[in-house]
């Protein structure tokens, strides 16, 4: 019992051994498992990059953006467009770079359009990049899409396996530090934000563009598995709801909120959308209703409330853990 | 000597003049009130000076540079702090984040982070906020979100101290603490420009005042002199009386 209570306390102990142990997991998972559960669980990464990248920036600042979309089909365009001249790997950095610039460029313009505006403008953002491309495709070649060189599926996983371990880390480290900080006061209250010294401009548009990268690094990433792409493939509003409801019914408060959402409902949306689509779409909605009802601050909200419920057996577990933190405060 | 100085200091919107050629000065050290009726364009002033709005003509001075169309964040980093009327703390975080928030930015130069938590605990400790350090701020009474305000204006570092309706809401318990706690700040050294409805505040801290209506200075001096002139007490009676009728 003491064991396990000196484990629980020593956080960063516990988050180690989560991870080797996920790590383990993800590099044998190609040897035993199907095909198609190895293209689910590099969905379900590829929603936690999306998830936790859009709670970021949005989730912190209240500036509701439907971009994620628009983001992630930059990074799918640069990877069909790049592929005959740049290694794999490289085009995910340029992906993500790619994004990153035009995510400045877009805030420079539009941060300074506030609540609802903003979130129409990203959503017509989504509409016009793919409305552009499909122009120029058409205008340029025969056909409206364009194939991607397959990759192994086990790559794939690997792949976004490390983006998404690098996007979560980065993003964890970002949280804790002054922008982080600076985007949560935005969030908080734009104008005290701004009379506390703090350029509320920059910070926004640099938040939002670190956001774009990671969303366009996983554009590049889930590209091959789709093996054929077009405006409406790349581009799908989709990719922009999805790690919206994610982030909420997991909960943004904290980091790990958003990456379970996806976790579930990535599974979810991969497995059961094949045969059950219409009985997914309507379960989903009702509980998300059940969750911003009854959860506030998403199902990880539940972790306080039950220990409030069980209180003595937790508090129990947990001992070593508060005395950490009483002693530090 | 004058840290703050404004001349001919306007702002129109559209055709009507919430402040109307007010030529002012704050004197380092002091504390100077700003008094007028609703609507006088007390806070309109407040916003001229922080940054808040662009002024329509006139010019503001800070320590003999000018102020005009500098951003907030840039005038906060100069060494102007401001509260807010109606309070604009960062609800979604605890009540060290909010000051922290000050002690990183309010600086041009960049804090590093041991010196900003310090400085976070003694702007808690400073406005008697320790044993809430960690507490949501949505979950303070009014008063203690306004104590969380000074705190983080403070944190800022500021020379000169917008306090807009600090006592506002407060019951008179509460107001006496709030009138102990600017005076501290002033002894402090920083200077203090407050707007205030509470006339025995008013009355009991400030060295100066000065009174706007309908956008215009119409008096300003001593309290004693504030309190027998005539204009002013028209004003305050006038609009008294008109609101019986």
């Amino acid at each position: 019992m003491d064991t396990i209570a000196r484990l629980f306390g020593n956080r960063k102990l516990l988050l180690v051994g989560l991870f080797v142990l996920l790590s383990v997991f993800v590099a044998t998972f190609p040897l035993y498992a199907r095909a198609f559960d190895i293209r689910v669980l590099t969905s379900m990464l590829m929603y936690i990059i999306l998830a936790v990248s859009w709670a970021m920036f949005s989730g912190s600042t209240g500036y509701m953006s439907l971009a994620p979309a628009a983001f992630f089909g930059i990074g799918v365009y640069t990877i069909a467009l790049a592929q005959d001249y740049l290694p794999f790997y490289v085009i995910i950095f340029v992906g993500g770079l790619v994004s990153f610039a035009f995510a400045l460029l877009v805030g420079l313009v539009t941060l300074r359009l506030k609540g609802i505006y903003f979130t129409i403008f990203t959503f017509g953002l989504v509409v016009f990049l793919s409305e552009m491309v499909y122009y120029v495709a058409s205008q340029v070649g025969q056909t409206r899409g364009i194939d991607i060189m397959p990759q192994p599926r086990a790559t794939l996983l690997y792949t976004m396996f490390g983006l998404a371990v690098v996007t979560v880390i980065a993003i964890y480290f970002i949280r804790r530090s002054r922008l982080g900080l600076a985007l949560l006061s935005i969030g908080g209250n734009e104008e005290a934000a701004a009379h506390m010294g703090i350029n509320t401009t920059r910070v926004k548009v640099l938040g939002f563009a670190i956001s774009a990268l990671f969303m366009g690094a996983a554009g590049v990433v889930t590209a091959p598995a789709l093996i054929y792409i077009d405006n409406r493939i790349a581009f799908s509003l989709f990719y922009s709801f999805m790690p919206i409801l994610m982030a909420v019914f997991g909960g943004m408060g904290q980091l790990y909120g958003p990456v379970i959402g996806a976790a579930v409902f990535g599974y979810l949306a991969k497995t059961l959308r094949a045969q059950l689509y219409d009985y997914f779409m309507l379960g989903f909605g009702i509980i998300l209703v059940v969750v911003i009802l009854f959860l506030p601050n998403g199902i990880v909200g539940l972790v306080p409330m039950l220990q409030n419920k069980l209180g003595g057996v937790i508090a129990k577990l947990r001992k070593g853990g508060q005395a950490n933190q009483h002693a530090n405060t | 000597m004058r840290i703050l100085e404004g001349q001919g200091v306007s702002k129109y919107f559209g055709g009507l003049a919430a402040v109307s050629k007010v030529d002012f000065y704050v004197d380092q050290g002091e504390i100077l009130g700003l008094i007028g009726p609703n609507g006088a364009g007390k806070t309109t002033l407040f916003n001229l000076i922080s940054g808040a709005l662009p002024l329509s003509s006139g010019e503001i001075r800070f320590k003999d540079q000018k102020l005009n169309g500098l951003k907030p964040h840039q005038i906060c980093q100069r060494g102007v702090g401001r509260t807010f009327q109606e309070t604009k703390v960062f609800s979604n975080m605890l009540v060290f984040q909010n000051v922290l928030v000050g002690s990183f930015f309010g600086s041009p130069n960049r804090v590093p982070a041991e010196d900003a938590a310090r400085e976070v605990s003694q702007a808690l400790e400073f406005v008697g906020l320790s044993a809430m350090r960690a507490t949501p701020v949505k979950d303070l009474t009014l008063a203690n979100q306004k104590r969380v305000e000074v705190a983080r204006a403070l944190a800022t570092k500021p020379e000169l101290l917008l306090l807009d309706e600090l006592m506002a809401g407060l019951n008179p318990a509460e107001v006496g603490e709030a009138m102990e706690l600017v005076t501290k700040i002033r002894d402090k050294g920083i200077t203090i420009f407050m707007v205030e409805h509470v006339m025995k505040a008013i009355m009991g801290i400030c060295g100066r005042i000065m009174v706007l209506h309908h956008g215009e200075k119409i008096a300003e001096g001593t309290p004693q002199e504030i309190a027998a002139s005539e204009t002013v007490i028209e004003i305050y009676l006038g609009e008294e009386t008109r609101a019986a009728s």
